[in-house]
């Protein structure tokens, strides 16, 4: 940065108008030199950038995009879709719109999509799956001669709230995830409603989250901090050792480190037994299945990444400031916090970022350790993935939580002024 | 030096020439399970037999029962099974979201001869399993006479472990709230018998601990945690049987679910698929698994075939079918996603 910036030159006070023009031609000169040599280091970057657009980038945009972008509904029921654009009212459609959907059924059946169109309008609407099938089995068998009296003859094609949630399916981008996302939904009347309070989880469960992540970061920077100052101020050899101590686990797979601390923790485990001995407790400990045994195993999975960033700052203090800092007449709280905190500051705010951020992403660890009430956000996308294949709502909630953690690290930035962080 | 590169080249060829041949003779079938003890088991009944009566070589391959897994490899038309073990709410919901093939029966067996809905649209029936109720009784003075006994904290103190998952539990609330078993479903399909199964639950909850992993219950009442849990039948015997533990199995108020086999869509060998299907659904080799893992035969007429010192340990032996609820797989295809969601909300409470 040190270079001559061509901007200031143009600002110069000395230089005599005959020779502004030329002064300009020599800036425009430096300016499309550098401008040259910016595309060149851009083009050096082109293939990193092209690998994570490419593997990061785009993926989790296609991803993310299922959170509001669901097709489903609109391409099974095309006829019916069509046939309710002039349905507005709360009322049951009229009969073209039955015997659009009684097509629409068949060609769905024909075509092998109708337990996907089941299964999407089931996940609004809890039930909806059987009905459905019932209904197509139903045609499949009548014939085509009275369609309309056979979807009818099944209540549930005459409840207005079937036709609400169709009305909104029907359209391929949905807000539908999002709001369930937040323990929001539509109600009949087409306003936005909190859902009841014996469904709604999900807002819960990121103040939980967040929650456990903030303890397992101030435990670990409790915890840090000293060690980080105890070994960058013994010797070499002693602090070589202690680094190699603290580093040994952090090469252990994190699947290994909990299932050794599900040993540890469990009700007649080591900890337990040695809690009773000293005679700390007089009953065994509920240590598994608790929030307390999480923060323990999560706080010693993640103290490298708190201590390192610390321990690299501290190493380049050198000890004669503090000795200044007495010698000018410091008291030594007043040095510490004058002196040497300050200088501290950007690697205890890049490992307690660093450690936060990764807990929010938590999975294994509370699954293994956690019980019904410690479950992160991660344990429900992981859930929407695998078991319940409704990889729209995973989208979603990945979205609320990506958006979550970007706000606080924004908000974080701003407070704490986190351009610090950047490299002198 | 160069005769000798001659000769490794020319040896290559003729070992890639001899994999390439071996391959196009032997055909594999690639199937993948959920592993442990109940893929052993399928090993010693099933794979190993079939192999040597067809000559068809099986690779097998392990998951944890997770459909996202098969989901992906359908999505991206790179399907590497042939045939893959599912559990039977999870059938359900790989044919509807068009991940699993529907099946031709006229090439496996004859449907009637299943035990009623053990023979689906989209996975055959592998074997029957029970959710029972285990306990020690060098711990429990009075022995529990029915599943039901769990919610019963006044007669049997201690924690109790249950799956967690809403499946089972809602009905046996139910049923210990009075519901006969046979009317468990049509109530817990409406608002107020789901209220009515979790104010059940509300009554036990500080008692429970919840397990996940099939593994589990047995080391829940191995380390005492727990005086009872919940668990598969096959999971309990495995630690009566192989690590000589005290616990005894309750029948009584059991639910019976099935083992299922599915084709993912695109897989490449339905042939070779439908043939093994078609072995292992012959009564006398559905039967066979019975020796090796105490889950019971799902075809109506295997029973016969089953080992004498294996049956009486079964879910479907008839002394073990006095009290029983079968699992509604549709009911739970309704509204598995929707009570998962409130049993969470439930439990976070």
């Amino acid at each position: 940065m040190s270079r001559v910036q061509p901007a200031n030159m143009d600002r110069g006070q000395f230089i005599t108008a005959p020779e502004a023009a030329d002064t300009r031609s020599v800036a425009a000169a430096i300016r499309r030199s550098q401008a040259r040599e910016r595309l060149r280091s851009f083009a050096l970057a082109i293939p990193l950038l092209a690998l994570l657009l490419l593997s990061f980038g785009i993926p989790i945009a296609i991803l993310l995009s299922r959170a509001v972008y669901d097709p489903t509904i609109a391409n099974a029921l095309p006829l019916t879709s069509a046939a309710m654009q002039s349905w507005s009212s709360k009322e049951i459609p009229d009969d073209k719109t039955f015997e659009a959907l009684a097509a629409d059924l068949k060609a769905s059946q024909q075509k092998g999509t109708l337990s996907e169109l089941a299964k999407s309008l089931n996940a609004r609407l809890p039930g909806a799956r059987s009905q459905i099938l019932k209904t197509a089995r139903a045609l499949d068998q009548e014939g085509a001669t009275d369609a309309v009296s056979v979807i009818k003859s099944v209540p549930f094609w005459t409840t207005p709230g079937t036709w609400a949630t169709i009305e909104r399916g029907r359209h391929a981008l949905t807000s539908f995830y999002l709001l369930s996302a937040v323990d929001l939904r539509w109600n009949a009347d087409g306003t936005i409603e909190r859902v009841p309070p014996e469904q709604a989880i999900f807002l819960r469960v990121f103040a939980r989250t967040f929650l456990v992540a903030a303890t397992v970061t101030l435990a670990t920077l409790i915890l840090g901090f000293p060690l980080a100052y105890l070994i960058s101020s013994v010797p070499k050899t002693v602090g070589a050792i202690l680094i190699v101590a603290v580093l040994l686990p952090f090469w252990t797979s994190i699947l290994v480190r909990t299932a050794a601390w599900t040993v540890l923790l469990q009700k007649f485990g080591l900890v337990n037994d040695v809690l009773l001995w000293l005679g700390v407790t007089g009953t065994r400990l509920d240590l598994m299945y608790s929030r307390l045994g999480l923060v323990i195993a999560m706080t010693h999975i993640q103290l490298p990444f708190t201590l390192l960033p610390i321990y690299s700052v501290m190493r380049t203090i050198q000890p004669s400031q503090m000795r200044a800092a007495y010698s000018l007449g410091g008291r030594p709280l007043t040095s510490f916090l004058r002196v040497y905190l300050p200088q501290v500051v950007p690697g205890i705010m890049a490992g307690c970022l660093l450690t936060f951020i990764l807990c929010l992403g938590y999975y294994i660890t509370p699954a293994l350790i956690g019980g019904a009430g410690d479950q992160l956000i991660s344990n429900f996308i992981a859930n929407y993935v695998n078991v319940e294949l409704n990889w729209e709502m995973a989208a979603a909630l990945s979205f609320i939580l990506l958006v979550f953690t970007m706000g606080l690290y924004a908000v974080f930035a701003r407070m704490l002024g986190l351009d610090r962080l950047k490299p002198v | 030096m160069k005769r000798n590169s001659f000769h490794s080249v020319a040896l290559a060829t003729v070992a890639v020439c001899a994999v390439f041949s071996h391959s196009a003779i032997a055909e594999e079938l690639s199937i993948m399970a959920s592993g442990g003890a109940w893929q052993d088991a399928q090993r010693k009944a099933w794979f190993e037999p079939f192999s040597k009566e067809t000559g068809i070589k099986i690779v097998e391959q392990e998951y944890l029962g997770d459909l996202g897994k098969v989901k992906a490899m359908v999505d991206t038309g790179n399907v590497p099974i042939d045939l893959v073990t599912v559990e039977t709410a999870t059938v359900l919901q790989g044919c509807d979201a068009g991940i699993l093939e529907p099946l031709d029966y006229s090439k496996i067996a004859d449907q009637s001869k299943f035990i009623e809905g053990s023979a689906l649209k989209c996975g055959v029936g592998l074997d029957a399993y029970g959710d029972i109720l285990a306990y020690d009784p060098n711990v429990l003075k009075e022995a529990p006479t029915s599943v039901l006994d769990i919610f019963d904290t006044t007669k049997f103190p201690g924690k109790r472990a249950m799956r967690k998952f809403p499946a089972q539990n809602l009905e046996w609330a139910l049923m210990a709230d009075g519901v006969p078993a046979d009317q468990v479903y049509e109530v817990l399909g409406t608002p107020e018998g789901v209220d009515r199964a979790f104010k059940k639950l509300d009554t036990i909850k500080s008692d429970i601990v919840w397990w996940d992993a099939g593994a589990q219950p047995a080391q829940l009442l191995a380390s005492k945690e727990v005086v009872m849990t919940t668990a598969w039948n096959g999971r309990i015997q495995n630690a009566i049987d192989t690590d000589s533990k005290p616990f005894k199995i309750v029948w009584d108020g059991q639910i019976l679910e099935y083992d299922m086999i599915s084709i993912p869509k695109g897989a490449k060998n339905p042939d070779l698929a439908y043939k093994y299907l078609a072995y292992i659904s012959k009564p006398e080799n559905n039967a066979k698994l019975a020796s090796h893992i105490t889950y019971g035969p799902v075809r109506t007429d295997a029973t016969e075939f089953v080992a004498a010192d294996a049956l009486p340990k079964l879910p479907n032996a008839p002394e073990h079918m006095k009290s029983y609820l079968v699992a509604d797989t549709e009911f739970w295809g309704d509204y598995g996603e929707d009570l998962v969601k409130r049993f969470n909300a439930w439990l976070a409470q």
